[in-house]
């Protein structure tokens, strides 16, 4: 028997897959990464060479939502990355073996494939009490963490909890929980993919990206892909013009409700939150949180448990002005903040300060009591 | 005899980790343990409770909206409001199209690869393959030539010595019975059925903008706004449409798919409804509301408990039996570790005292879990599809009845063979086939109400907090995909006092209890075979056929307050 070769085109042929559907496929990730047109011949190109490269997922203190949301990934869809595009060989959710099974195949992916492999993590890392807070095969998901990600050639973080903590690290953080930055500092080529869950279509085209150049799209100070997380969603929204004339709901299920007007006085935080929601979409570019009637809750802001509840407080509206231009500012500081912030840190922290201080000048979110206690 | 250990167990969501004694290629005693922790509890604490359904949403990613579900139940109990009929049904919709949608990723994605042997596929003729399909089944994709894509597909990833998720597998273990062309088939339908998937949560994207993780609850209703005549309202005509589509897609599959291959897998595994029943008490919330969700008699499933395996008698359900042990958990009480509490007064306060890592083995014989050990009247009870379809059963419920009454005929066994491994299996795809049927006739009636015009969808009374009582505490109970699910919540000076919740799978996956009696899925393993200690594949089969959801059962709060020695930063 002739062995076939296992790189994509003798994937993409066995499974009946037309050059025009391949072409389809890649302009629609050139379109999602916000490459111009000439790239999508690169894009096909390189997916064509591939070889399959090794692909391990890590779950440590999570929920299993972003690998649910992987699960949901339409384009490619999931069987294509795992059968196609990638050798997925540790998933704890997927993955057929159990037990020494599953321990060995890890092993064997870090002794056999050191700097060669991508490591997707989900979940917080619980550093405190010696990381007894989560054991795998009775190894600490910190041990797990370093162990793995220190030798992977890229490093995705997907979701919030991965990258900055999440839930589990909000207040108290119980379990001295961090994100995989955190918890292992230093790692090369890693790439945080915040929200809550992860969208899978920008994850598909990180990836994606990456099986194409070699290399990780360009990153904000916070090392979130500028083509996801570059652009405000109240600029995005498709309810924008409602805001922009002064239509607002009022109470939830009134007449501007039913009408798809701004949700801005029912707290929705779209006007200081970045993400490319509104347009990506989720499940196949079905909808959004917005477009369901409830406000955004900014799951892609850094730290936003914390930082962006009560979810159903209306911004803060500075005095003397009017409710367009204090979320404009907002926005406009946001907007500041991704743009700069390859370049400079600290221009990132002086806006940042500012959006806060305007904050605290206007009206001061009330803080939960365990905060204050 | 020999000690084994199966962590991490796959295939599962969550961090769960087996151990088991096996005497003579028989499990003689086990042990369930689950090993994360993250104190989701005293991060709710002092939150405004309108927002809690966000925060304990993220208990669980896999069975997300249940718990937010649960949360804005109790929250509107505590309030003492009703929500609209729209809220209700399409509380109904989405949680049916998420039990539907568990249990079918269940089945193909991680339960099949325990009866379906990857690498005998390769070996099936397709044509023959195409037969067999056509014999128990008139879906449409059972040509010969579309088997042998599936087959060059799979041979390919052999061939390249990549196998992907596929690597690690069991192939060609002696306890595998299907033949090829079974194998090949259903090997197909796993990869249909992760197409499926996300074609058929497109319902929760319509009415709850994405999935995981929805966004439209609202204690007092929900946020998808109805209209008949504005093509920006959240539900129109429009949508209805969609999701009428996409309902019935769901059913096809169900009926034509997943139906046909739990009857043909249970044919070549006679044995596997003998083995694996567990403790044989049964407990079901109930639910699915036709009703007021306030009246147990309106729920499409019956509320109620079978003990001892005992058909002839359903049992009340009462919440106040309900009592935790932490004695085998880390975790220490106030009071001692040998009492049981009622979530009213739990307590969580974590206390490690397993080995340190890394370790080899727990030491079973004191505390060596996360998870409580949840009791009923001190007993431990199954929570889950096949408790939910039995209580159904015993209580006369006509369509769980004659559906089990004809699935019983075709597979030639009596009810009592439910008591097992196949039987959680079997009562799982049973109950897709009924919440498929009612799924329609919801999205339907919401139409219905949409086309005369009835588009109220929230309830608003106490919408502002300064309209609330000093203090209120209110319970909001839901049968979750993987079964009883409580959430109780506290509430004072407008917000959170204390939260706490007693989770499916902590019932099931629970360790021994402080009289030493074990939980669901240690009781379930006795007797299993286990012919390759280094494999065992027969282990992983009860195991899943529990559907384990780890995150789940770790959880939260406590509600005298929650003691912690330290908070880190």
């Amino acid at each position: 028997m002739t062995a076939p070769t296992c790189g994509v085109p003798a994937a993409l042929q066995v499974r009946g897959v037309s050059r025009r559907e391949f072409v389809r496929f890649c302009s629609s990730m050139a379109a999602t990464l916000a490459l111009p047109p000439k790239y999508l011949g690169v894009i096909a190109s390189a997916l064509a060479k591939a070889d399959r490269p090794i692909l391990v997922w890590l779950e440590f203190q999570d929920c299993a939502g972003n690998s649910e949301s992987m699960l949901r990934s339409s384009n490619p869809p999931v069987t294509e990355f795992v059968l196609d595009l990638l050798s997925w060989e540790y998933h704890e959710l997927l993955m057929a073996g159990a037990g020494k099974q599953a321990e060995d195949a890890l092993e064997r992916v870090v002794r056999e494939h050191a700097g060669q492999y991508i490591a997707v993590v989900e979940g917080a890392i619980p550093t405190a009490d010696g990381g007894v807070y989560c054991t795998i095969g009775g190894k600490t998901a910190l041990d797990i963490a370093k162990h793995v990600c220190s030798n992977a050639v890229a490093n995705i973080a997907v979701g919030a909890c991965a990258w900055d903590g999440g839930l589990v690290r909000s207040n108290p953080n119980p379990t001295g929980a961090l994100g995989l930055q955190d918890a292992v500092p230093g790692l090369k080529n890693l790439i945080n993919l915040g929200g809550c869950p992860h969208n899978p279509a920008n994850t598909a085209a990180v990836l994606v990206h990456y099986l194409t150049f070699h290399e990780l799209p360009a990153l904000d100070e916070y090392r979130r892909p500028l083509f996801a997380y570059g652009d405000i969603i109240h600029d995005q929204c498709e309810r924008r013009a409602h805001y922009d004339a002064g239509r607002f709901v009022e109470e939830w299920g009134d007449e501007g409700h039913r009408k798809g007007y701004c949700l801005y006085k029912m707290g929705c935080k779209g006007p200081e939150a970045t993400y490319n929601c509104p347009t990506v979409r989720w499940n196949d570019g079905t909808s959004w949180p917005v477009k369901a009637g409830h406000g955004c809750i900014a799951c892609a802001s850094h730290r936003f448990w914390d930082t962006k509840s009560p979810f159903y407080r209306r911004l803060p509206s500075v005095p003397g002005f009017g409710v367009d231009v204090t979320a404009d500012q907002i926005g406009w500081g946001i907007t500041g903040l991704a743009v700069t912030a390859m370049a400079a840190q600290v221009v990132g922290d002086i806006v940042r300060d500012k959006v806060k201080a305007r904050k605290e000048n206007a009206e001061t979110p009330e803080p939960p009591q365990s905060r204050q206690a | 005899m020999a000690r084994i250990v199966i962590d991490p167990v796959t295939r599962i969501e969550g961090h769960l980790r087996i151990e088991a004694q096996v005497d003579g290629g028989t499990i003689s005693d086990a042990w369930s343990s689950g090993t994360m922790f993250r104190g989701i509890e005293m991060i709710l604490r002092g939150r405004d409770p309108r927002e809690a359904w966000i925060w304990a949403q993220r208990i669980c990613g896999v069975c997300t909206a249940v718990h937010a579900l649960a949360s804005v139940t109790a929250v509107e109990d505590a309030l003492g409001i009703e929500v609209p009929d729209n809220a209700r049904i399409i509380r109904n919709i989405i949680a049916a199209t998420q039990t539907m949608a568990d249990h079918i990723i269940h089945f193909y994605q991680l339960h099949a690869l325990d009866w379906v042997d990857v690498e005998s596929s390769l070996k099936a003729d397709p044509a023959k393959t195409s037969q067999l399909a056509q014999s128990i089944s008139e879906w449409p994709l059972s040509s010969a030539k579309y088997f042998k894509g599936v087959q060059d597909r799979i041979s390919a990833l052999f061939a390249s010595k990549q196998l992907s998720i596929f690597g690690t597998g069991y192939w060609g273990h002696p306890a595998y019975r299907l033949p090829p062309e079974a194998n090949l088939m259903a090997l197909a339908h796993y990869l249909e059925a992760l197409q499926f998937q996300k074609e058929f949560l497109r319902i929760h994207a319509v009415l709850g903008g994405k999935n995981p993780h929805l966004q439209s609850f609202l204690v007092g209703g929900m946020s998808t706004a109805m209209d008949p005549n504005e093509p920006d309202a959240t539900i129109n005509p429009e949508r209805i449409d969609f999701l009428l589509q996409v309902a019935k897609s769901a059913s096809a599959f169900v009926s034509q798919v997943y139906i046909p291959d739990v009857l043909a897998v249970a044919g070549f595994y006679p044995a596997w409804f003998a083995l694996g029943a567990g403790v044989g008490n049964y407990m079901s919330y109930g639910g699915y509301s036709q009703g007021s969700v306030n009246d147990p008699s309106s729920f499409f499933l019956p509320r109620g408990l079978l003990l001892s395996r005992d058909l002839s008698t359903v049992h009340p359900v009462d919440t106040a039996k309900i009592k935790e042990y932490v004695a085998r958990s880390w975790y220490e009480y106030s009071g001692g570790d040998q009492i049981a509490k009622h979530p009213f007064e739990g307590e969580t306060i974590p206390k490690y005292s397993g080995p340190k890592p890394p370790y080899e083995f727990l030491t079973v014989e004191e505390k060596y879990s996360w998870i409580k050990a949840p009791r009923y009247d001190d007993q431990p009870m199954e929570v889950g599809p096949l408790a939910r379809m039995l209580v159904a059963y015993a209580s006369g419920q006509p369509d769980v009845k004659k559906i089990f009454d004809a699935a019983l005929a075709t597979l030639k066994v009596p009810i009592t063979a439910m008591f097992s491994t196949l039987g959680r299996i079997a009562a799982r795809a049973l109950e897709t086939q009924l919440l498929g049927d009612l799924n329609i006739t919801w999205i339907e009636q919401l139409g219905t109400n949409l086309a005369t015009s009835n588009v109220r969808i929230h309830n608003g009374e106490t919408w502002d907090p300064g309209s609330w009582p000093k203090s209120a505490r209110g319970l909001g109970f839901f049968e979750a995909p993987r079964g009883s699910l409580g959430h109780w919540v506290e509430i004072e000076d407008r917000s959170i006092k204390n939260y706490q919740a007693v989770v499916p799978s902590t019932w099931n996956a629970g360790p021994r209890d402080a009289r030493g009696q074990r939980g669901p899925y240690e009781a379930g393993l006795l007797k299993t075979p286990v012919a390759d200690p280094d494999r065992p594949l027969e282990l992983l089969r009860t195991v899943h056929s529990f559907d384990p959801c780890l995150a789940c059962a770790v959880h939260v709060v406590d509600a005298r307050g929650y003691k912690y020695a330290g908070a880190h930063g």
